[in-house]
């Protein structure tokens, strides 16, 4: 009896603290000691992006989304960078992280909390970090994380034009570099920029994006209020916009295998800005 | 009197072990109790197979699969970046029961550039159990099933886009015995057909051409995944006398194949994979995402060419394997000259 209620009163604990601190993270609420966040500073340009209507991989043939202009880093959140978060932020050291903000593997081939990898180059895109961590550094450069739409617009460029999705050597180029191995140790800005003046948008690592998990919610999305957003086997098919974009499906299908708190070798971000909170 | 009776009876009794050999004594799959422990089950790669299942009862089977992105030699020393269920094409060959209760855990390899799932059409179940096993690089996912349908299924990638994981070589098979297994035979062998389009990788490695697949002109139409898979050293082996089952699946992605083994025909052909059988059959059909299982009996020595008919794969997309018979002539059915 008395274990059963030791049980019970655990359970009920774990759930609460969980609760607290599942809502308490989006938000950053200031009292939990993992949340309060030490800014750093970065050096890292920032490019304005014009923003304009877009025509979402996924959803209605029509509906066009606006975004609005908004600043991007020009690239990816370095290994140094991520470095000085972390002895600027303690808490968000390997092994001060919380579970609930991270999985076993979150930053699992540093040395040790305050030394980056063996041979990893320091200008390196940051890998193995989750989307709460990355949100947790975006907070402290006082930025943010872009969201689907934006990374999206940004995506759409090449080299020339800020919209290439007709051209037929846009997703193919982009496929080709998707396959390519261990991309992820080499240099950030070692490849040209695209049309807004943004490196590594496709060569090095996948980035988490703001709202990633918003296109696949669930695993039951058959039914939903748009048509079948399901990416999962055929169901793409019906509902992307444009069905031989591969390297767009394999974005939208690497995103939706992905949970808040994973980290994974290949994955890294890069930070945003409202034009206004410039000012 | 004794002998009047001993008849009926017989017959009865035969037609009860039929029963059960069918529908596991009239019991329906989604009714039968898996006993025990969870136990890892036996897999294999192609072209071998698990032990049958033969007499035992309903069982919770633990099966391990890893997905990779691996180099490996697609014909003639040329490489290709295939994508596989435990590191060769086809996946591992997974054979359980009717009633059977499936722990699949799904790990997709740290170094994967993509992520990775499988649809079992073995399962009922949303989309085969692909949305439960959606993993990322480094990450498992575990589902489990009950198997309810005897037969021998598909199982692929379902992540997109599905096309080239599947043309990358992401699929395999699945069988589901029926209660008291498939009728014992003398060999058993793993054949799985797909097609490759491909183009030279910067690195001069082949890997996966999207307008080719789209446009369904591949390169390489193959048994398990390589050109020569079942030729030299590696044909297949039987004496003469023997009965040979074939395991036979089609993962595509895109094209229906004409199997047929030259100089045999089959006696009995799961059609499709499923229950019913058919016999004397020259060529059997086998759709892209589709199985069958064939049977034939091998009365003369000799080597005998697994083709599929559609015979420009053959000859000029190496899609081609072979069994060997050896033993004594068998003048009797077959001879140079007259009889």
């Amino acid at each position: 009896m008395q274990k059963q209620l030791y049980i019970a009163v655990t359970l009920l604990s774990i759930w609460c603290s969980s609760c607290k601190q599942q809502e308490a993270a989006p938000h950053f609420v200031s009292n939990a000691k993992q949340d309060t966040i030490t800014s750093i500073f970065t050096d890292v340009k920032m490019v304005k992006i014009n923003g304009g209507d877009y025509k979402p991989f996924y959803g209605s043939n029509t509906a066009l989304v606006k975004v609005a202009p908004f600043l991007v880093d020009e690239r990816q959140v370095t290994n140094a960078e991520f470095l000085a978060f972390v002895k600027a932020n303690p808490q968000w050291q390997r092994s001060h992280i919380k579970r609930l903000y991270a999985d076993t593997t979150y930053l699992h081939n540093w040395v040790n909390d305050t030394t980056l990898p063996k041979d990893a180059k320091p200008n390196a895109p940051i890998t193995y970090v989750s989307w709460f961590a990355a949100k947790a550094y975006a907070n402290a450069a006082e930025k943010r994380l872009p969201t689907l739409d934006e990374w999206e617009f940004v995506a759409m460029a090449d080299d020339s034009v800020p919209n290439a999705r007709n051209k037929k050597s846009y997703s193919n180029t982009i496929l080709n570099l998707y396959l390519e191995k261990n991309r992820q140790y080499n240099e950030v800005k070692q490849s040209p920029p695209n049309y807004w003046g943004v490196y590594n948008v496709f060569d090095l690592v996948w980035e988490w994006t703001d709202d990633f998990n918003s296109v696949l919610a669930s695993g039951d999305s058959r039914a939903g209020e748009y048509g079948d957003k399901n990416l999962v086997c055929a169901a793409g098919a019906t509902s992307a916009t444009d069905v031989m974009n591969y390297a767009a499906f394999m974005r939208f299908g690497f995103r939706s295998s992905l949970k808040a708190t994973y980290t994974v070798s290949n994955l890294g971000f890069r930070c945003a800005k409202d034009i206004a909170a410039k000012k | 009197m004794t002998k009047k009776f001993l008849l009926p009876g017989l017959m009865l009794l035969m037609m009860f072990s039929s029963c059960k050999t069918n529908s596991g004594s009239g019991q329906s799959a989604i009714d039968m109790v898996a006993e025990g422990k969870p136990e890892v089950a036996e897999i294999t790669g192609a072209p071998k197979v698990p032990a049958p299942v033969g007499n035992r009862g309903p069982k919770k089977l633990i099966v391990n699969l890893e997905t990779t992105e691996i180099q490996d030699v697609i014909a003639d020393s040329i490489k290709y970046t295939f994508w596989t269920f435990n590191g060769k094409v086809p996946g591992s060959f997974i054979r359980v029961r009717e009633g059977d209760e499936i722990e699949l855990h799904l790990k997709n390899a740290a170094n994967s550039n993509m992520p990775h799932n499988i649809d079992l059409h073995a399962v009922n179940g949303p989309g085969g159990g692909a949305e439960a096993t959606f993993a990322a690089p480094g990450k498992e996912a575990v589902f489990t099933f009950k198997a309810l349908n005897p037969g021998l299924y598909v199982y692929h990638c379902a992540a997109p886009p599905v096309p080239m994981h599947i043309g990358n070589g992401m699929y395999g098979l699945i069988l589901v015995e029926p209660a008291g297994g498939l009728k014992p035979v003398d060999r058993e062998y793993y054949i799985m057909q797909g097609e490759f389009y491909t183009k030279a990788s910067k690195a001069g490695i082949l890997e996966f051409d999207n307008d080719k697949a789209v446009a369904e002109h591949p390169d390489y139409v193959l048994f398990n995944g390589k050109k020569g898979s079942m030729l030299g050293s590696n044909m297949l082996e039987a004496k003469v006398g023997e009965t040979i089952r074939l395991f036979v699946g089609n993962g595509g992605p895109n094209l229906v194949s004409s199997f047929h083994v030259i100089g045999e025909i089959f006696d009995n052909v799961h059609q499709e994979g499923g229950t019913a059988v058919t016999h004397n059959v020259q060529t059997t059909i086998i759709p892209s995402g589709g199985a069958a299982i064939v049977e034939f009996k091998v009365e003369v020595p000799g080597e005998y060419n697994i083709v599929d008919h559609s015979l420009s794969r053959t000859f000029n997309k190496g899609c081609l394997g072979k069994i060997k018979v050896t033993g004594n002539d068998n003048p009797k059915v077959y001879k140079h000259g007259t009889f």
